[in-house]
């Protein structure tokens, strides 16, 4: 059985759970496979990656950008931007930059034309490759307010691969998140063995749901003591993917920024079970 | 001189509000006249940029000082860019404040904090 384009999303409630060890060694497992790193505030998938050749593109957005001597201070722009990124103080319209969603909407509203859109660069897309693995990254310059237009590109190319694409979703369950797995074909919740970690993988679990996403639990840095995370997913009947074990060796090559599966058996197995479990539950 | 300062309720008896941005209301008292206007914050229930509508509000009643807690930084830049001071409040008590203001005892909001983008959790 082969993947071929699906696209596997990975989730988790909040950082540091083990969401791009997870993606990263399921598409290191993979013969081809592509990696995309939609964590856009910090991607850290190619820290472990490493990918070469790479190549990137700038993307930018439309912000508005106004004339003053068109400007009659009207302030009907001030009062339709329902973000507030517009002020009108002592005869001169300011723009927060930060603060304005590019909706376009208050150039399309001034009666005299005097605001025009001008492009403002936010983050890049970097492509790479790092063995069989296409890795893609999607990079959010700090302050800029929305992550959405860099993850829409990287969901456009995502739409176009014939691998099988495992994405690094953003923490959390905003809406960022929401365009990170719109189009997945199946979605990887990974939960840590806490009464924590429960309530963290319960706010993804409740937005795969409202996705209607076919969906499964990979259990990580489990020990031998009880898991509630477990106890969670057997009483709710959610499906159980498999479980990363918790131990030095894996810490080790994670803090070396090692991809595991290319270094050590034991993890090559873990994980090429675990894709193959993930392939089974797709292709049903 | 009009002093503003976001507060809980549309009272001089009740406390100053800990959110610039989200406040309820703003009172807005006028040195010479001793007047108390109590206004409407209508940058309560905003998306975004809530700091920016509710410093726009203070710029369009004529103010010269803000009295509050906290300020972010896209408030602080329209309320610089209308030369409106900022000042830190003491304590919680409206009239508190305004006395120590007008005693000069007040001392300038240092601190202007980054503000909160990211809609969303995090
Ligand atoms: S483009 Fe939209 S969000 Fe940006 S300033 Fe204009 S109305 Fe506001
Ligand atoms: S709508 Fe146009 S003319 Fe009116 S304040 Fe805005 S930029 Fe100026």
């Amino acid at each position: 059985m082969v993947l071929s384009n699906k696209k596997i999303a990975v989730l988790s409630g909040k950082g540091g759970t083990g969401k791009t060890l997870v993606s990263v060694n399921l598409a290191a497992s993979a013969k081809d496979a592509v990696y995309i790193d939609c964590d856009v505030e910090e991607p850290n998938g190619h820290l472990f990656l490493k990918p070469k050749d790479i190549e990137s593109e700038p993307i930018s957005i439309k912000i508005p950008s106004v004339d003053k001597s068109l400007c009659d201070g009207c302030r009907k722009c001030v009062d339709f931007c329902k973000f507030n990124a517009l002020a009108y103080i002592y005869n001169r319209l300011i723009v927060f930059e930060e603060v304005c969603h590019s909706c376009g909407g208050c150039a399309l509203f001034c009666p005299k034309n005097a605001l025009s859109e001008k492009e403002k660069t936010i983050g890049e897309v970097q492509k790479g490759v790092s063995e069989n693995v296409s890795v893609i990254t999607g990079i959010l310059n700090t302050g800029e307010a929305s992550g959405t237009p860099i993850i829409k590109k990287l969901m456009n190319e995502a739409s176009t691969l014939k691998e099988p694409t495992f994405i690094d979703c953003p923490p959390g369950s905003a809406c960022i998140v929401m365009d990170s797995i719109k189009d997945a074909d199946y979605c990887v919740l990974v939960a840590e063995p806490t009464l924590f970690g429960v309530h963290n993988l319960n706010m993804v679990y409740e937005l795969v749901k409202l996705f209607n996403k076919p969906h499964g639990v990979i259990l990580n840095k489990c020990l031998e003591s009880e898991n509630p995370a477990e106890k969670f997913c057997i009483e709710k009947g959610i499906k159980i993917l498999g479980k990363i074990p918790f131990d030095n060796q894996l810490g080790i090559l994670n803090s070396n920024a090692k991809v595991a599966v290319r270094e050590n058996e034991e993890y090559k197995d873990i994980f090429s079970t675990l894709l193959q479990k993930i392939t089974k539950e797709v292709l049903v | 001189m009009k002093i503003a300062i976001p507060v809980d309720d549309k009272s001089i008896l009740t406390s100053v509000c800990m959110s610039f941005g989200r406040t309820p209301y703003f009172l807005i008292y006028d040195t010479e006249s001793k007047e108390s206007v109590f206004l409407d914050n209508s940058a309560v229930a905003s998306q975004g940029g809530a700091g920016i509508k509710a410093a726009q509000t203070i710029v369009d009643n004529k103010v010269s000082v803000l009295l509050t807690p906290r300020c972010g930084q896209n408030a602080a830049e329209v309320l610089k860019a209308a030369n409106i001071e900022i000042y830190k409040t003491m304590n919680d008590c409206i009239k508190d404040n305004i006395n120590a203001f007008i005693e000069g005892k007040l001392t300038m909001l240092k601190e202007i904090h980054a503000g909160f983008h990211n809609h969303g959790a995090k």
